[in-house]
């Protein structure tokens, strides 16, 4: 029998080939019994679970409340908006708060890097990150890792080029090091602006015209331009972005194969994606929707194994 | 640790016809009927079923295989995490005769999971059981099997292991395996 090395799940850098092979083969497992007519199984009916959001959310948020529904576990929902964060409590407070309840599982998002770590160390329950400021969202790479397996029949040897806002992207960064562990081969690209400094120290390639990217890559990750998080002027305007790094079908089209297209959403339709190139049949976005669900209900059930 | 051979290769063959005749018995040419093998050892008891059956019949013989990880009640109480397998029932069991089919019957509890299990596809008409061997006097829960192939006296601290013919092993064979405390 195999278990995760890990008691937390706080970003795909601390966790193990091994561990990733484990979620996938247990996700596929969940993605049988999310087809089934009772989409429900009564393994986590013990376990409660608190989902602590910081930050707004829609997609993970209602994906991790699913999937936590369908392992039957108990859930409380706490968003900072109208919490008492607003009157001055720290974090470790808020969430200690939340554990006198007898709670078994955080699941976090945090605007700041590093809140899941910080809270791991001080808290007995397990934590999940569900994305922390600009640096991981370990279950949105997995998922995305677990979609190229499902559309290409492995990842390891294909070659992936993510394309946007890598600055500011806490999916870039979890895909880079989640793809690398499986295998694959990582390429960035994106205005320079965008592209942090010492990126290539990651062992990815990087490239400045999206064509030659699309070119060279099995699978387009095609990122959002993250307005909420810029604190400056990156490029001169979203016109020019989407002229220059926006990817349509006609541009598509034009390449000598067919590739994947991948998008965490929310998309900004006409900005790096166009609406022909995100409806197409070459998109797997939905696929990573309904993946998503799958990934995170193998997540918590591993988990759960450990609290 | 010690094996004793309870049912050998000869007299499983024979066990597995009759019980297949006993299937053929209560559902005749089974077109409302369908066969479940129980993740991970059941399987093996449910093809070689189908392939008697099918023979005898002479015609196909629905057979899914169940798990029933997700709904077993030992989560988070083993050492171990327990590893899911696939489930693969490719027919409707919704107004059907199902017969559960695993190898060993002790404590009752993975039959009580794989009932959980089956729900989710559907209300069958009638549910059964069949075993290859029934550990008596071991039962946690009220659950009985329809259809026995052999009943045996055991200890808790033994174990009953079914092997079946695999490219190494030119056999089948059940061994009642006692774990002997090393002095």
């Amino acid at each position: 029998m195999q278990e995760l090395s890990v008691r937390h799940l706080l970003g795909i850098k601390e966790i193990t080939p091994a561990d990733i092979q484990l979620i996938f083969e247990t996700a596929d497992n969940f993605k049988e019994v999310l087809n089934r007519p009772i989409k429900k199984v009564p393994s986590l009916r013990d376990i409660t679970i608190a989902n602590v959001f910081f930050e707004n959310s829609t997609r993970t948020r209602l994906s991790f409340e699913l999937a936590q529904k369908r392992l039957s576990a108990d859930i409380v929902n706490f968003s900072a908006s109208g919490s008492s964060v607003k009157k001055g409590e720290t974090l470790l407070d808020t969430v200690n708060n939340i554990l006198a309840m007898k709670v078994d599982m955080i699941v976090m998002r945090h605007a700041s890097a590093g809140a899941p770590h910080f809270l791991s160390k001080h808290i007995k329950a397990n934590v999940v990150n569900a994305g922390d400021g600009t640096h991981e969202h370990p279950t949105q790479a997995l998922l995305d890792a677990f979609s190229i397996r499902e559309k290409l029949g492995e990842v390891a040897g294909k070659k992936i080029a993510i394309i946007g806002d890598i600055l500011h992207s806490r999916v870039a960064l979890s895909n880079i090091f989640a793809l690398q562990k499986l295998g694959a081969e990582v390429m960035v690209c994106g205005p320079v602006t965008l592209l942090p400094r010492y990126i290539s120290a990651l062992g990815v390639k990087v490239e400045l015209n999206v064509r030659k990217a699309l070119e060279w890559c099995d699978v387009a990750n095609v990122l959002r331009i993250q307005l909420e998080r810029q604190q400056m002027k990156y490029f001169p305007s979203l016109r020019e972005y989407t002229l220059y790094y926006g990817i349509d079908k006609k541009l598509l089209d034009s390449l000598n194969k067919e590739i994947v297209i991948m998008h965490p959403g929310p998309i900004n339709r006409g900005v790096e994606l166009s609406s022909d190139a995100a409806d197409s049949q070459q998109a797997i976005i939905l696929n990573q929707v309904e993946n998503g669900v799958a990934i995170r209900m193998a997540v918590l059930y591993l988990l759960a194994s450990r609290v | 640790m010690q094996k004793r051979l309870i049912v050998s290769n000869q007299l499983l063959q024979i066990m597995l016809e009759r019980l297949a005749q006993q299937l053929i018995e209560n559902h005749h040419d089974f077109s409302n009927s369908v066969i479940l093998g129980l993740q991970p050892r059941g399987i093996f008891v449910a093809e070689r079923l189908q392939k008697i059956l099918q023979r005898i019949v002479g015609s196909p013989i629905r057979t899914g295989r169940l798990d029933i990880t997700f709904h077993r009640d030992d989560f988070r109480r083993r050492e171990n995490p327990l590893m899911a397998n696939a489930t693969q029932i490719d027919f409707i069991i919704e107004n059907q005769q199902v017969i559960l089919v695993d190898d060993v019957l002790y404590t009752g509890r993975s039959v009580r999971a794989a009932l959980d299990a089956m729900i989710a596809y559907g209300r069958p008409q009638k549910v059964e059981l069949l075993v290859l061997i029934d550990r008596r006097y071991s039962r946690d829960l009220p659950i009985e099997a329809t259809y026995i192939g052999q009943q045996v006296n055991s200890l808790s601290s033994q174990r009953v292991l079914v092997e079946w013919r695999t490219p190494e092993t030119s056999e089948d064979n059940i061994w009642l395996i006692t774990k002997t405390e090393e002095k």
